[in-house]
Formats: structure tokens, sequence, C-alpha cells
């Protein structure tokens, strides 16, 4: 039989508690960057990029324009 | 180089421990310079971007510091100043602290590229291998000079900052760095100074040691010469105005006066009153760099809100 609680469990409560913390914080900040990326400057054009072919309208200033990133 | 042996655990290691070996203190000075470096370039930045790359900049400052803990845990240990780092009190394996500064460094280097621009990413990952490779494991016991070169891993962070915003280094990142840069060894000699250290006992060459007070404080001196007139440069860049020039005249002459009046004083004098002049040096030197960095931002704010022209 598998006991749930364990000696370990308690003794590293803290250390897991702030592992996971600081994964779900990560997780966060990923989201945070993709939805700011995707929702800001260039649009659709700037996303799909040059996807299978060179698209001239991609290098216009209108699109290009830009901190880069 | 760090015996695994020698450290034996003691007790269960909390969560506390493994931030320790992140040098939480230097972060938060990474922090503040990263920011200011950020904020004060010319190019406006998300502010969700800007927080991503300030905190993952001071992440990889600390996983620097955990691998600068790693590689000097022997001194450590022999140093009282260092002796209840997690390494050296037995709590944190060293393997631990080498596993962590290697995750933690590729970690913020992918994110803040991701973040910002693969550019601020570089410098990022060169800051963190000058300070674990080349000063802490080359340079670090090899040269009196090594406060100077471990300076310049300190020196980095506004740098990256302002990178992560413009995409590249300008004059202005590159005087930034040298108010560090420069900085640096009065503030830290000035400190050795006064504080009975343990140096010569770990073998690690400290100018105090090595060359003796006196040209501990020709050095402070010449070094304050160059850092003021690497911060008067500054006034004359783009991201410079009233706050900061005033801050630089005024800051600069103090802080030349305090390194004029360690020049001219002799070991036994400062023995005599216990190393006054030292000691306010030491308190002036912190008061400078976060005066000087404050000023910078004030100067953006007072852009931002129109009360200035500038290149913003």
């Amino acid at each position: 039989m598998i006991r749930a609680e364990h000696e370990l469990h308690q003794r590293r409560l803290g250390r897991n508690v702030g592992v996971a913390l600081s994964l779900v914080a990560l997780i966060a900040i990923v989201l945070g960057l993709t939805f700011v990326k995707v929702t800001r400057g260039g649009g659709a054009a700037a996303l799909e990029g040059f996807d299978h072919a060179v698209r001239p309208g991609m290098t216009t200033p209108e699109t290009t324009a830009g901190e880069g990133n | 180089m760090s015996d695994v042996n020698a450290y034996e655990r003691t007790e269960e290691p909390g969560f506390g421990d493994y931030v320790a070996l992140l040098k939480p203190r230097v972060m938060s000075l990474v922090v503040f310079t990263a920011m200011v470096g950020l904020l004060v370039a010319p190019v406006p930045v998300h502010p969700f971007i800007a927080f991503t790359s300030i905190l993952f900049i001071a992440i990889g400052a600390g996983a620097s510091g955990a691998l600068n803990m790693w590689w000097d845990a022997d001194i450590d240990a022999v140093m009282s100043r260092t002796q209840k780092r997690p390494i050296p009190a037995g709590k944190v394996q060293p393997g631990e602290a080498l596993g962590l500064g290697v995750a933690l460094s590729g970690l913020s280097v992918m994110m803040l590229g991701l973040a910002a621009n693969l550019a601020a990413a570089a410098l990022l990952a060169f800051t963190i291998f000058f300070y674990a490779v080349i000063y802490t494991m080359i340079l670090k016991r090899w040269t009196p000079q090594n406060i100077v070169i471990g300076g310049a891993a300190g020196a980095f962070p506004p740098m990256v900052g302002w990178v992560a915003a413009t995409g590249s280094v300008s004059l202005e990142a590159v005087l930034m760095f040298g108010l560090i840069f420069f900085w640096t060894p009065p503030h830290f000699w000035a400190l050795c100074l006064f504080m009975k250290s343990d140096y010569a006992d770990a073998k690690v060459p400290m100018l105090t040691v090595t060359h003796g007070h006196d040209a501990a404080r020709r050095q402070i001196f010449i070094y304050t010469l160059v850092l003021a007139a690497s911060a008067l440069a500054l006034g004359f860049t783009s991201i410079a105005g009233p706050a900061y020039i005033a801050t630089a005249l005024v800051m600069n002459a103090l802080f030349a006066k305090g390194a004029w009046a360690i020049l001219r004083r002799t070991t036994e004098a400062a023995q005599a009153d216990g190393y006054k002049v030292e000691k306010s040096f030491f308190k002036l030197s912190l008061i400078y760099l976060t005066l000087h960095f404050g000023a910078l931002l004030a100067d953006a704010a007072l852009r931002a809100l129109g009360l200035i022209g500038g290149a913003a």
C-alpha cells in the first residue's frame, strides 16, 4: 500500500511550494509575452511573415517599420 | 575548485537557500540599473516586455552568482563574511548550485531573447560568461586588479537594459557602463581599507593586501578622477538632462574631495580615528551611484512629461 503522507512531504513542503509558484509565474510570463506580442504591432501580416513565398507587400515601409520585435 | 566531499549536508535546504545562491542583494542592484538603462532609452518599450526583460536580466545575474558560489565554495568557507553562504554552511551541495546556475543562465538568456531581442540576449550571455568564467575562475585569484575586472560584470546590466530597448549598443550605453565600471574600484577598495578582511587567508590577491594601503589610496584617487570624467561625459549625451547634470557636478565634486582626503591620509592617521574618512567615503559611494542612476531616471520622466526637450 502507498502511504500518501511521508515525512519527506512535510520536510520539503516549502521547497515544493516555492518551485510550484515559480513554475506558475513562468507560465504566466510566457502567456503574457505571447499576448503582448500577438496583439500589438504589424498585425496579421507581420505574424505571417514570408511564409512560403516572398511577398512584396511585406517590404513596404508600413509593415516593416517598428522596433523589430 | 570545489571539493564535493568537503561540504557535508547538515540540514534540509529550504527554498530560501536556493534563492540565497542567486545573491538577492546584487540582483536588486541589477534590477535598478537595468531598469534605468531600459527606461532612459529613446525607444518606448511595452510595460510588460520591459518588466520581463528586467526580470530575466536579474535572473541571469543571479545565475552567475550561483556559478560563482559553486566555484568559490572553498574560499567562501575560509572567509568569515562568506562562511554563512548556502554551500559552506552545508545547506546546499555544490552540484546543486552548478545545476541551478547553468539552468537559470540558459533560461534567462532564452527568455530575454524572446522578450526583447537577440542582441540583448547575447550580451546577457556574455555578461554571465564574463562574471562566472573570466572573473570568478580566471582573474579573481590571479591579479590584484580583480575588482576592476569584476566591476565590469556589474557594469553590464544597464547596457543590457539599453540594448533590450534599442537593439544595439550606443555611446550612452557605454558611458552608463563606465559609470559603474570606474565606480567599483574606489567603492570596494575603500571598504577593503577599513574592513578587517581575510582575503589573505583565502589566497585571493586583494590590492590592499598585495600592494599595501598606500597603493590602494593612490588607486582610489586615480579611478575616482577617471570616474568623474566618465560621469561628466554622460552629461553631454541625449539621455542626460538638468537633474543628471546637477547631480553629476555636485556628487563628483564631493567624491573627488573624499578621494583626495583618502590619498592624503596615512594608515596611522586612519587607525587613530577608526577609519572615519574611509567609512564616510564608502557611504558616499553608495549614494553616488544611486543618485546618478536616479537622476537619469528623473530626466527620462521629465522628458516623458514634456517638461524638457530631448531625444525621446
